[in-house]
């Protein structure tokens, strides 16, 4: 049976589901910042930026940019009525401190277990950034990895064991991929959706790893 | 009578030594002294210890204080950026030492020198690259309620720049937007702290109960003309 992978938006409005009324949420650099786009108007979710504000809102229409009010993607931002700011040590609290609900990441791989690699590829001709990866990766009650499952090559991103250097250590609860929804358990990955057309045990061949169902 | 103000950029970091470790606020472009760091290129003090945020972005600012060669290490989370070709340029050749720290542990390894505390278990970074010493040694680790932590040690500063709005001539600030970011603990962790604002305030006009930086952690306040932050890190 054939499928069909699901589009960077549809994506998007897949983690967006999941994030329930009155959630905390940092959603990281890249990808992650198109799930703000897919979040209903009448669900208040508040957004955190790492560089210091809660209650970050939508991009501003052209011309009224304010480089003072950028996300952490240095990209400019609005800001809620409502919302704060604070200095970078409250705002690593926030996450360090359990305070946040969510945070949605990108990932180079992530193990069944879930241990997230998304900072470096360890490259020798590559500079290394991590910024507040690994605050975020360990400090959210709740840490998702949107990506895509394979690599341009075909390999999965979701593996067995880590080959790019860690972020975290078991950090990542569930992992939202262009073909399918997994949780990362102490026991190993557990499937929770698919794309249409897809079956568990095709899944499971592009993995190359055991998967359960939920 | 106590006043802080200082009457240029030029006097505000004239004594800046040779060898000195310097923090400069800012996030990307958002909260960067620019006109500071111009003043210390202008100075010409070298050897210097940098920390900031990111490592600089095209070449003002910090990018341009590493282009003149005065810069020795940095500090800081972030260095590779859209815009960020002169440090990578002296990073490859060798010019540069990184010391790469996760933006957390940045922030309140600034704190903790602000704060007189010699050093803190985070568990961030534990099991990572990044939990170990410059020369590949493994920092500290201590289980704490069933849970593993790495210990991390403060950053003091001789000099911390700092961009704030507004000040008066006690040295309370307050910030602008997301331009705060790093501002009022770099001016805690620096035996001097120079800040610039676009206004200068009469005593009381700050709302008290809205003072960011109390004065007490600022050393010398320049007033400079208000230019519009540019975008910075991004692809154009």
């Amino acid at each position: 049976m054939s499928y069909t992978r699901r589009s960077k938006d549809e994506l998007a409005a897949r983690v967006a589901r999941d994030i329930p009324e009155g959630a905390t949420v940092n959603l990281g650099i890249g990808q992650p910042t198109l799930v703000a786009n897919h979040i209903p108007a009448t669900r208040e979710v508040l957004l955190h930026s790492e560089n210091g504000i809660l209650g970050m809102g939508p991009a501003p229409a052209k011309g009224l940019e304010d480089y003072d009010l950028i996300n952490a993607g240095k990209q400019p931002v609005t800001l809620l009525s409502g919302g704060a700011f604070f200095h970078h040590a409250d705002s690593f609290a926030m996450m360090r401190g359990g305070h946040l609900d969510i945070c949605v990441l990108g990932a180079f791989q992530v193990s069944a277990t879930g241990d997230l690699a998304n900072w470096h590829t360890g490259e020798p001709e590559a500079i290394p950034a991590v910024g507040g990866a690994m605050d975020l990766a360990i400090g959210a009650k709740q840490t998702w990895v949107m990506m895509d499952l394979l690599t341009k090559q075909g390999q999965s991103k979701l593996v067995q064991t880590c080959s790019y250097p860690l972020t975290g250590i078991g950090c990542v609860k569930r992992v939202y991929t262009d073909l399918a929804t997994l949780a990362c358990t102490p026991q190993g990955l557990v499937a929770i959706d698919m794309v249409e057309g897809l079956s568990l045990e095709a899944l499971s061949g592009l993995i190359g790893l055991p998967l359960r169902t939920a | 009578m106590i006043n802080k103000f200082v009457s240029s950029v030029a006097e505000a970091v004239a004594d800046t030594p040779d060898g000195a470790t310097v923090m400069i606020g800012g996030f990307g472009t958002a909260g960067i002294p620019d006109e500071l760091i111009e003043g210390l290129i202008a100075q010409g003090a070298s050897d210097l210890t940098v920390v900031n945020n990111n490592a600089g972005n095209a070449e003002h600012g910090l990018a341009a204080l590493l282009k003149a060669g005065r810069v020795r290490k940095i500090i800081c989370s972030f260095p590779r950026q859209a815009d960020s070709y002169v440090f990578d340029g002296l990073y490859r050749s060798g010019q540069v030492e990184l010391e790469l720290v996760p933006q957390g542990n940045l922030a309140e390894r600034i704190r903790a020198a602000g704060a007189g505390i010699g050093g803190f278990f985070t568990p961030t970074g534990y099991g990572t690259e990044l939990a170990k010493h410059a020369d590949g040694s493994p920092k500290e680790t201590r289980e704490i309620g069933g849970r593993m932590y790495v210990y991390e040690t403060p950053i003091h500063a001789d000099l911390a720049l700092i961009k704030a709005e507004r000040g008066d001539r006690w040295g309370n600030l307050t910030y602008r937007k997301a331009a705060r970011n790093f501002g009022p603990i770099m001016a805690m962790a620096a035996r001097k702290t120079v800040a610039t604002v676009h206004e200068q305030v009469a005593l009381g006009a700050l709302d008290p109960e809205t003072v960011v930086t109390p004065g007490i952690f600022v050393q010398a306040v320049v007033r400079v003309d208000r230019v519009a932050t540019q975008a910075g890190g991004i692809k154009p």
